[in-house]
């Protein structure tokens, strides 16, 4: 794919809800945002395995990754999928994530390779504006 | 200045309320004293003069251990019932050691794997003595059966064992998603508890139908309401089709509501729900029982109002919506900790949420009176309002084929989902303001101190299923599972065959992949 070409492409996102959490409600939120903001969306759906949402990443060639995780096992899963991306000669697709995630796990999801996490009180706005600021299409 | 007053659902509501706005009220027909049909102002005659609400907070974490501990901490402070926080493996039906759970044993509650964990988890607390209720869906029949064994561990016979499953599978289909089978075998299942209890546990409450979860995935007020009690039409309604007595197991049936912000809206939403659920078992089951006909309800003040930002001021929110579920007329009540926006609440969080039901029972005086808001032209308008849109909601489901085909089409689901992408916009616009999160806004906080669940407890609960498993009869394992294979496909009820597995120390896991390999796994579509 030439530059120019990519350039017109959509953003293609990953929406994922890795594990065993059933909090959906901002994951939808963001999925829906990031849709009616012209980014192509695919969603996962809920209790995915790490591996199942690097897998879907790949094969829908996606220019990033959002997670969602409100249970608690941010810092194992982000850094499993980060393990798997790495595996998979993936690092290009960019990973961001949200959910209830105290500010002290910040530097260890940064060493996880996330590029920004989203806490409680984000708007919609903010999380579309950072995603079309970093995140580049065809990346 | 402010020119849109609406409720927190987005209901618009008037500069002021006057007697032609309930010219159609009938005392009688519509309201009627406390303790009689149709229960509007309150299930018992005297309210709470007679007896406080229980006091129930929700508490579990990390390994049963500690959470022993904790029970017994909260007890020790004047907390007069168990509720019972599981983790997500427990919640899906996975033991510790599986890969899927990896990362998430103990972090959101207890983790339970086999009896021995329940054993310890109850360790010292007299079943006879404390009701419990355990917030347990997909795998509900599994540590029912565990619960009841310990109870004839503990030699207390299984009619004087009291509490609460929340076994209300059709919302996990709405909302918070812990299912386990697909929609007809989860009713199946459901059923089967039912039918088993009455028999067999009469003080059980085998279904807790709540809208908590729909609430806090966003719906509104109105959707919370007509989805609970169309979800409670169902359970009855299979029940019925099984061959069961509306009689024999209604009274059994318990709600649970949500109190969200706001105060109002809140007090009328449980006053409708009363008045339309003893209509509903009345009119539709034609049951004229008393019992039958009471929502009794469990209130939980709303998680998902609570603010990440300037955490403190969740005490206030707390409080306000605590007061909404007294005032509405609650049986028993959680109260959030201000931290749940971080973490699981430290113990001295979740003494000050105790602490705001105490004050609230001995300082404010609202207990003095029974619906001390009846006849407030503002409350009883809208409590008409709110049953005349749940009805229209009820009715839409009720064309759909009832609430099981409406899941299978995905309508409750999209509803609640409209609902929440709406009110994040109105958020996100200031429509709506949240103080501390998009007005009256500090400048960065202070770090808090959290409760921090150890990593360890996964390698810990994984030895001791190594060490049960190690020490059990492996024939009474496999004999015990295939009786309840044979149980499940067959159509007998899998109550009795499950405490069999339980008794030979079946793992959740092994009783969970039987039943699975019988009635299929349930997956979630989805859509957003």
């Amino acid at each position: 794919m030439t530059r120019e070409s990519s350039k017109k492409r959509p953003l293609r996102i990953l929406i994922g809800k890795p594990g065993l959490d059933g909090h959906d409600r901002g994951v939808k939120v963001i999925a829906r945002a990031l849709r009616d903001a012209g980014c192509e969306v695919v969603y996962t759906g809920l209790h995915q395995t790490p591996e199942a949402v690097v897998a879907t990443a790949i094969q829908e060639d996606v220019d990033a990754i959002g997670l969602s995780i409100l249970s608690g096992a941010h810092n194992f899963l982000f850094q499993r999928i980060h393990e798997l991306l790495k595996e998979k000669g993936a690092t290009d697709i960019m990973v961001f994530g949200g959910g209830i995630i105290p500010e002290e796990d910040m530097p260890k999801l940064k060493k996880a390779g996330v590029a920004k996490v989203f806490l409680p009180g984000a708007t919609t706005e903010e999380v579309v504006q950072w995603v079309k600021n970093n995140i580049k299409a065809g990346g | 200045m402010k020119n849109k007053f609406t409720t927190i659902s987005s209901v618009p509501i008037k500069p002021l309320y006057k007697p032609e706005d309930i010219k159609t009220l009938n005392y009688d027909r519509d309201l009627n004293d406390p303790g009689h049909f149709p229960f509007t102002r309150g299930i018992h005659e005297t309210m709470y003069r007679g007896r406080l609400w229980t006091m129930r907070l929700f508490s579990g974490f990390g390994t049963p251990e500690e959470t022993n501990k904790r029970f017994k901490f909260l007890l020790e402070h004047g907390q007069t019932g168990l509720s019972v926080a599981f983790d997500f493996p427990t919640l899906m039906g996975i033991d510790a050691d599986q890969e899927r759970a990896a990362g998430e044993v103990g972090k959101c509650g207890v983790n339970i794997s086999t009896l021995q964990d329940m054993e310890i988890l109850f360790d010292g607390i007299p079943l006879d003595k404390v009701t419990t209720s355990m917030t347990i869906n997909g795998p509900a029949a599994v540590l029912l059966a565990m619960y009841l064994v310990v109870a004839e561990k503990q030699k207390v016979p299984w009619s004087q064992v009291g509490g609460t499953v929340q076994n209300d599978v059709l919302k996990e289909f709405i909302a918070q998603n812990s299912y386990a089978f697909p929609p007809d075998p989860s009713m199946r299942v459901v059923v089967d508890m039912i039918e088993f209890c009455t028999k067999e546990v009469p003080k059980w409450n085998t279904v807790s139908i709540s809208g908590y979860h729909i609430r806090e995935a966003g719906s509104t007020a109105v959707q919370e309401l007509a989805f609970t009690l169309a979800d409670g039409i169902a359970y009855v309604q299979a029940c019925v089709e099984r061959g069961m007595k509306v009689d024999d197991f209604a009274p059994r049936l318990s709600f649970f509501f949500d109190a969200h912000n706001d105060f109002f809206e809140e007090i009328a939403k449980f006053r409708a729900a009363r008045r339309m659920w003893a209509k509903i078992m009345k009119e539709r089951f034609g049951t004229t029982n008393s019992r039958s006909t009471m929502l009794r309800f469990h209130t939980q003040t709303a998680g998902c109002s609570l603010t990440a930002q300037q955490p403190y001021n969740n005490v206030v929110r707390t409080t306000i919506q605590a007061l909404a579920a007294v005032m509405g007329g609650t049986q028993s009540l959680h109260t959030n900790a201000w931290d749940e926006t971080l973490a699981l609440p430290t113990e001295q969080a979740a003494m000050t949420a105790l602490r705001t039901q105490q004050i609230i029972a001995n300082e404010s005086g609202v207990i003095n009176t029974a619906d001390p808001l009846a006849g407030s032209y503002f409350v009883e308008a809208l409590t008409d309002q709110m049953e005349k849109e749940a009805y229209a909601y009820i009715e839409k489901i009720d064309k759909m084929g009832g609430m099981v085909q409406a899941v299978k089409a995905g309508y409750p689901q999209r509803e609640t989902a409209d609902a929440s992408y709406r009110y994040q916009q109105q958020i996100d616009s200031k429509e709506k303001i949240i103080v501390g999160v998009n007005e009256f806004k500090t400048g960065k906080e202070p770090p808090m101190e959290t409760l921090k669940i150890s990593d360890s407890i996964h390698t810990f609960q994984t030895k001791k299923i190594a060490a049960v498993k190690k020490k059990r009869n492996p024939h009474k394992v496999s004999d015990t599972l295939s009786a309840l294979k044979t149980a499940a496909k067959g159509g007998k009820n899998i109550m009795p065959p499950l405490c069999d597995c339980v008794r030979a120390y079946c793992t959740l896991n092994e009783m969970m992949e039987t039943l699975k390999g019988v009635f299929g796994e349930y997956h979630d579509p989805g859509i957003f």
